[in-house]
């Protein structure tokens, strides 16, 4: 039978920033363990947070984009629960006045809109990260007191490809923003998902399955759930489905119990006495509207509408914000959009993919795209040249016009003319034989002139000197 | 020649005509400090390595002074008095610390406290229970014990305490000193090792109120490490602390000070409530407006259950940190991380700890927290608003400190005490609740015992606070007067 799902996914995104969210140490990523410590990211007695502007501004800039409702002022509480990556026995987060609440997102999925209930967003700090050898565990603390932004939604998603849709959506919408590298394979987002099953529209059993650390782990566990639960619901087992915190277990792809509701922990929230309240004011507010860009979908709609792009190119393009900046410079520069277009969703982003680097690395600028791409069109090279520019220039990391000359195209009317008059001199008895009515010799003349100008020959041109002086003939 | 138990100003004169160097000081401050170690019990450490420091015009430069020790102090064992760090040196410096280190003050002590300030009695320190050098039997007061007594018995002209209820403030009245808190934020807590961080103070034990200005002088400034400090570079603590007071409006509360509140007064407190109406008759002597004011007795009657619920709380939380993983003694368990952190909490912390931490945990409970926590804050704020209603007219309230002198020590239990005097054990909590600046002076003697009286003014309001505090002081004769039992 089937059922109804319902889906509600808690999203954690570690946020840009020089220094972490509640103390002077570097947030960046380190390869050496313990870093970038000071004494408030291990908790040392008398150490005090200090609440990062950047992180604030960037948290109420998100809150912004999810159009949420934002506090007169927020503030910050303690999660209080023991955990050896824990250092303070509590994690500073925003429980009772996060900086967004009762928002909402429109999302793509296959073209349709999709609309996405947020509960709230909040700002809070990572944990240490732990390391367990054979008979002992090390922590790290790089990580402890790295900002995070949690948004939460309301169980409003229906199925695995929504949600994955939306994670990839607000992923992006993250960098567009320029809030965060939103890297999973660096663990910068880590998914809780809630699943439930019912047979109507009231919801089901709510199994919340916990540090779910890629979207395609989140695609697995939601459809494992789906199959899980179901088969218990055909069985007269619905009982069985308990209220219950699970984990997802990358090597056998199943949940596995971890507790159940009943043994859930109380964090005993309570506001952070050495955090004042933090006051949002209009003005504020104001000044950070004006950081945000122009999100995906709004971009999309653009491309389409005013630059004919098709559907597929435009999604394509607005799927990461480098490739979509890297399209709007191509425009700056005058790039004729298709063209663009074209260029960036098969040639670039193919090469990309091949070197595996992000767009940002890549050497070819849309300048030196212009170069490529005004020789081509302007007939001074071949499309095929034109390809072959790019591969070098990509290669030997040297501007494109540099093998411009090299690879000119010879369009010249003139001295293709005489080089075809000389060729067909050079040809008596093909040109007899063609005359006699063997046409498909044609071919072979175009084949000489090329192998003449090492395929220089503007090809369009070539052929038609040649039909004129064998009619001449 | 002794010069330890002179004030600041007499000190850094002699200090300054050379009649004293620094290291004569440092010595004779060490050799108290060793022999009030054996009478009182006062100290965790006593720093014999302490260097001499250049002597300028700096009041403060090149004296002696002790530090409680819950101030995080670099490369000096700081315990805050728990085995739950009995071996812990911090590397860094609290800001009152660096601060004070401008001055070139010499430190001479790591003073004995209450268990990370948790207690009123010296009862609960690893290092033994606190004596009070006026009569070892007693009390010197808590939490900050070794402070008050070492200052009291002249060891030093000033140390560091630290007030989340009446930490210096009673432990000063107890011995015969001034204890003197500013307004919260004032001084940067940034390396006090918290008890409950909405209440926690820093401030300081002299034996004069103008010393108490000049020390909290050089503490004090906004720190980018403590986001609840402020800016108080306009505020000069003594620069008018001789100002005439002459109507100036001061209230006490009728329903803490009259007699007939406590049908079963000790003839102690009789002579303590007569004595603390003395030092009023002083007062407006000195031309002050004395109010007697009435607040809602309900009000009063749940600062002390307001105190419990609150800084229980934040302390169960505060001390998480304290699991003995990244520092303080290694449990011995070596196989499970979370009996690893339970053997060392369960060892290290003393039993009124850990009845507190039970407490804070079961009022912040999700089923509880409605009732005890979040209506706590409430009250909180509502006894508050009282005091600064009060403020509206008056420029400080005054009340007697405790209901007499210091207790025996072996009458000293740790209890949420409930009988007829507890809202004059419990009152100074107020200042606490507020943030108000609260300074305790001595005001007599009972039973050859000093007793104090505390004077508490609205938030940022420290200079006329001090102002009252120094005339009141000034028309007394308990100024820099020294206990005479902790040394010979």
């Amino acid at each position: 039978m089937n059922y109804q799902v319902t889906i509600g996914l808690e999203m954690h995104c570690e946020l840009k920033s020089n220094s972490k969210v509640f103390s002077k140490s570097r947030n960046t990523f380190s390869g050496t363990p313990n870093d970038n410590v000071t004494p408030p990211d291990m908790a040392f007695p008398g150490t005090l947070p200090m609440v990062n502007h950047k992180c604030v501004r960037d948290a109420i800039k998100m809150a912004l984009v999810l159009n949420c409702d934002i506090p007169a002022f927020m503030s910050f509480d303690r999660k209080n629960y023991y955990y050896p990556d824990l250092p303070k026995g509590y994690q500073i987060t925003q429980f009772y006045n996060p900086v967004g609440t009762n928002g909402n997102i429109d999302i793509l999925v296959d073209d349709k809109v999709v609309n996405i209930k947020i509960h709230d967003i909040h700002l809070e700090e990572d944990a240490a990260s732990l390391d367990h050898y054979v008979d002992t565990s090390v922590i790290d603390y790089n990580r402890a007191g790295v900002p995070l932004l949690e948004l939460v939604t309301e169980p409003c998603i229906h199925s695995s490809a929504d949600a994955v849709a939306f994670l990839e959506h607000m992923r992006s919408t993250y960098k567009y923003c320029d809030v965060s590298e939103g890297d999973t394979k660096k663990g910068e987002i880590r998914c809780d998902v809630n699943v439930s099953l019912s047979k109507d529209d009231t919801l089901g059993t709510k199994v919340e399955i916990k540090n779910v650390n890629s979207f395609g782990a989140v695609r697995d566990v939601i459809e494992y759930e789906i199959k899980r639960q179901s088969a218990l619901l055909d069985a007269g087992r619905e009982n069985e489905i308990e209220q219950e915190t699970r984990r997802w277990d990358e090597e056998t792809k199943k949940t596995i119990r971890m507790r159940s509701k009943a043994d859930a922990i109380d964090y005993k929230y309570f506001p952070d006495p050495n955090i004042p309240p933090y006051v949002i004011t209009e003005e504020e507010i104001n000044d950070i509207k004006k950081t945000i860009p122009i999100l995906p979908i709004a971009r999309k709609k653009i491309y389409e509408e005013k630059y004919g792009l098709s559907s597929y190119d435009a999604k394509v393009i607005i799927k990461e914000k480098s490739v979509s900046d890297f399209f709007e410079e191509c425009l700056k520069l005058d790039i004729p959009a298709k063209l663009a277009s074209n260029w960036l969703t098969t040639t670039i982003l193919g090469k990309i993919n091949e070197l595996d680097i992000p767009l940002e690395e890549f050497y070819l600028k849309p300048e030196y795209l212009k170069q490529i791409i005004e020789a081509s069109t302007s007939g001074v090279i071949s499309s095929k040249q034109a390809k072959e520019i790019f591969n070098k220039a990509v290669e030997e990391k040297k501007e494109p016009k540099t093998y411009l000359k090299e690879n000119r195209q010879i369009s010249d009317e003139n001295e293709l003319h005489n080089l075809i008059k000389t060729i067909l001199d050079n040809n008596r008895d093909q040109v007899k034989a063609y005359k006699n009515g063997k046409t498909n010799l044609f071919d072979y003349f175009v084949g000489q002139v090329m192998k003449e100008t090492k395929g220089k020959a503007n090809p369009n041109l070539t052929k038609e000197i040649l039909t004129k002086l064998l009619k001449e003939i | 020649m002794s010069y330890m138990d002179k004030s600041l100003t007499e000190i850094h004169e002699a200090l300054f005509s050379k009649k004293v160097t620094s290291k004569e000081l440092i010595k004779e401050s060490l050799e108290k400090a060793h022999e009030l170690e054996s009478s009182c019990n006062a100290f965790v450490s006593i720093l014999d390595n302490a260097s001499e420091k250049e002597v300028t015009d700096d009041l403060l430069s090149g004296i002696p002074y002790g530090i409680k020790d819950n101030y995080a102090t670099k490369d000096i064992l700081t315990t805050a008095s728990s085995n739950t760090l009995n071996n812990y040196i911090p590397f860094y410096n609290a800001t009152a610390i660096n601060n004070l280190n401008k001055h070139n003050v010499v430190g001479i002590a790591k003073t004995a406290m209450d268990e990370f300030g948790m207690g009123g009695v010296g009862i609960t320190p690893h290092t033994g229970i606190v004596k009070n050098p006026w009569d070892l039997t007693r009390t010197p007061g808590g939490s900050s014990c070794g402070s008050a007594a070492s200052v009291a018995a002249g060891v030093y002209p000033y140390a560091l305490g630290s007030d989340t209820g009446d930490s210096i403030r009673k432990p000063a009245a107890y011995c015969g000193i001034v204890g003197y808190k500013p307004t919260y934020g004032m001084i940067s807590r940034f390396g006090l090792f918290p008890f409950a961080s909405s209440l926690d103070h820093c401030g300081v034990l002299t034996r004069n109120v103008y010393d108490a200005g000049i020390v909290v002088n050089a503490m004090k400034g906004q720190d980018v490490n403590d986001m609840t400090s402020w800016d108080s570079s306009n505020i000069d603590l003594v620069k008018d602390i001789d100002s005439d007071i002459k109507g100036k409006k001061v209230c006490y509360i009728k329903e803490i000070c009259d007699v007939s509140n406590y049908p079963h007064a000790s003839s102690e407190l009789k002579e303590h409530l007569a004595n603390f109406n003395k030092t009023l008759d002083i007062l407006k002597n000195l031309g002050v407006q004395v109010d007697e004011v009435s607040v809602d007795r309900e009000l009063l009657d749940k600062i002390a259950s307001v105190y419990v619920v609150i800084s229980c709380a934040e302390a169960t939380s505060n001390m998480s940190n304290l699991t003995g993983i990244s520092f303080g003694p290694r449990s011995t368990e070596k196989k499970d991380v979370f009996k690893m952190m339970k053997e060392h909490r369960t060892k290290g912390f003393s039993p009124l700890i850990k009845r507190r931490f039970v407490i804070g945990s079961y009022v912040l409970q999700k089923e509880n927290q409605e009732r005890y926590f979040r209506n706590a804050a409430r009250v909180r704020r509502l006894i508050v608003e009282a005091w600064k209603d009060l403020f509206k007219t008056y420029d400080a309230v005054i009340l007697p400190v405790g209901s007499g002198p210091a207790p025996l020590i072996k009458d000293c239990v740790d209890h949420v005490s409930n009988d007829e005097n507890t809202i004059l054990e419990e009152h100074l909590q107020v200042g606490n609740f507020g943030g108000f600046p609260s300074i305790t002076i001595p005001n007599g003697f009972i039973n050859n015992l000093p007793v104090g009286v505390n004077l508490t003014s609205n938030i940022y309001n420290d200079i006329v606070l001090l102002n009252i505090a120094k005339r009141l002081e000034d028309a007394m004769p308990y100024q820099n007067q020294i206990a005479k039992g902790g040394l010979k």
